[in-house]
């Protein structure tokens, strides 16, 4: 019972994480908690239906098929979330401004953050997936057993949103200016962690061959799995044992939005 | 930046893992069973400095996460479900590997010579 609440509390905490993160760095934009919501569940449903899938889709293309959908939902996620870094360093003046002004003149529609919330959905859609099969698939077990995991689930779920939630109380102190740069560095670090993550599901698929085999193993200094570990995973991607592709993938798009973000934020030179 | 360019690098991506796909795959192909969440064999042994295709044929109802630290892999197998995972090339030497979803039973070793 305390596995089955551990499992399901591992997998929510990054999406958790990752909610509370733009909920607090979105909080001054009219109809945030709508889109926000409408976000977390289309990837719910999502989720629900890729877990009653997960047989068939695990057989395609010679039994990488589960891996061809991570690589997807990862590419996608590390797109929108390299995006809304950029775009936000472009635009972060007249959020600022905007979040100011708060309220009345604020232009609804033309400042949502579409990236972000694309972003979110996928988050919930690729740990969803996997809370939803295992959950499920102790399901088919005896009653007791059955009982005793979906009540292990919602224990789970609800320490994982705790924790998201911590983190948007935590944040939302921050004043809105400084607010825009904490989340910005937060959303690059994950999408650091996501770059880590799609190196590593390129090379379980056998779609690189080199450098997936761990460079270093830090996990007498600090576990993936222990208590620290677990949610410095979550936040920043962190690992124990990581191979030379994830790291190589997570510097290169720290580097990315750190250079795009350096010359789009630069103000233009008078003529 | 607009839309265009975030399609061209998904896109980009996606292509890059079908052409992967085609390239002849000639590693040793070595079978795992997961039959009421223990691995059978407990330990497999494979040849060093190559790549090898794990298939793991999961036969039970309920479905399993074959972790691996040492191996730098972790991927869901649905019950009654056969997946590929491709593991190395590896130095010699034991890696243990566990059914995350069974830890208590599901362990394994895979042993590099």
């Amino acid at each position: 019972m305390f596995t089955s609440a551990l499992i399901v509390f591992r997998e929510s905490l990054e999406a958790a994480l990752f909610i509370g993160i733009v909920a607090a760095g979105t909080r001054q934009l009219v109809g945030r908690t709508r889109w926000l919501s409408a976000g977390v569940g289309v990837g719910a449903l999502g989720a629900l239906l890729l877990a009653v899938m997960a047989q068939h889709i695990s057989a395609w293309a010679d039994g990488i098929g589960q891996d061809l959908v991570n690589i997807g939902i990862l590419s996608l996620a590390l797109a929108m979330l390299i995006w809304h870094c950029v775009w936000v360093s472009t635009h972060s003046r007249e959020m600022v401004a905007d979040a100011r002004r708060l309220g009345s003149d604020v232009r609804p529609g033309q400042r949502k953050p579409w990236a972000l919330l694309v972003a979110v959905a996928l988050a919930v859609l690729r740990e969803g997936a996997e809370t939803v099969l295992f959950v499920g698939g102790s399901l088919t077990g005896t009653a007791s057993t059955a009982g005793s995991t979906l009540l292990a689930g919602s224990i789970g779920l609800a320490l994982g949103a705790a924790v998201g939630w911590l983190m948007y109380s935590g944040l939302s102190r921050i004043p809105v200016q400084r607010l825009f740069w904490i989340t910005n560095v937060l959303v690059a670090l994950l999408a650091g962690s996501i770059a880590s993550q799609l190196a590593k599901a390129l090379g379980q698929a056998g779609f690189i061959e080199a450098w997936t085999s761990p460079i270093w193993d830090s996990s007498h200094a600090l576990a993936t799995d222990s208590a620290l570990g677990t949610v410095l995973h979550a936040l920043v991607g962190y690992d124990a044992q990581p191979s030379g592709a994830q790291l190589v993938s997570y510097l290169a798009v720290l580097t990315l939005i750190y250079l795009g973000t350096r010359i789009l934020s630069q103000p233009r030179a008078p003529r | 930046m607009s839309y265009p360019h975030k399609l061209v690098s998904v896109l980009f991506a996606l292509l890059l893992g079908f052409t992967a796909t085609v390239a002849p795959a000639a590693e040793p192909e070595i079978a795992l069973v997961i039959k009421n969440h223990l691995f059978e064999p407990a330990e497999l042994k494979v040849p060093a400095n190559q790549r090898v295709k794990l298939v793991v044929h999961n036969q039970d109802g309920t479905p399993e996460e074959f972790e691996s630290h040492s191996l730098n892999r972790e991927k869901v197998i649905p019950g009654g479900a056969k997946v590929t995972i491709f593991i190395g090339p590896l130095k010699p030497g034991r890696y243990s590997f566990a059914g995350e979803y069974n830890e208590a039973t599901a362990k394994g070793v895979v042993v590099v010579e």
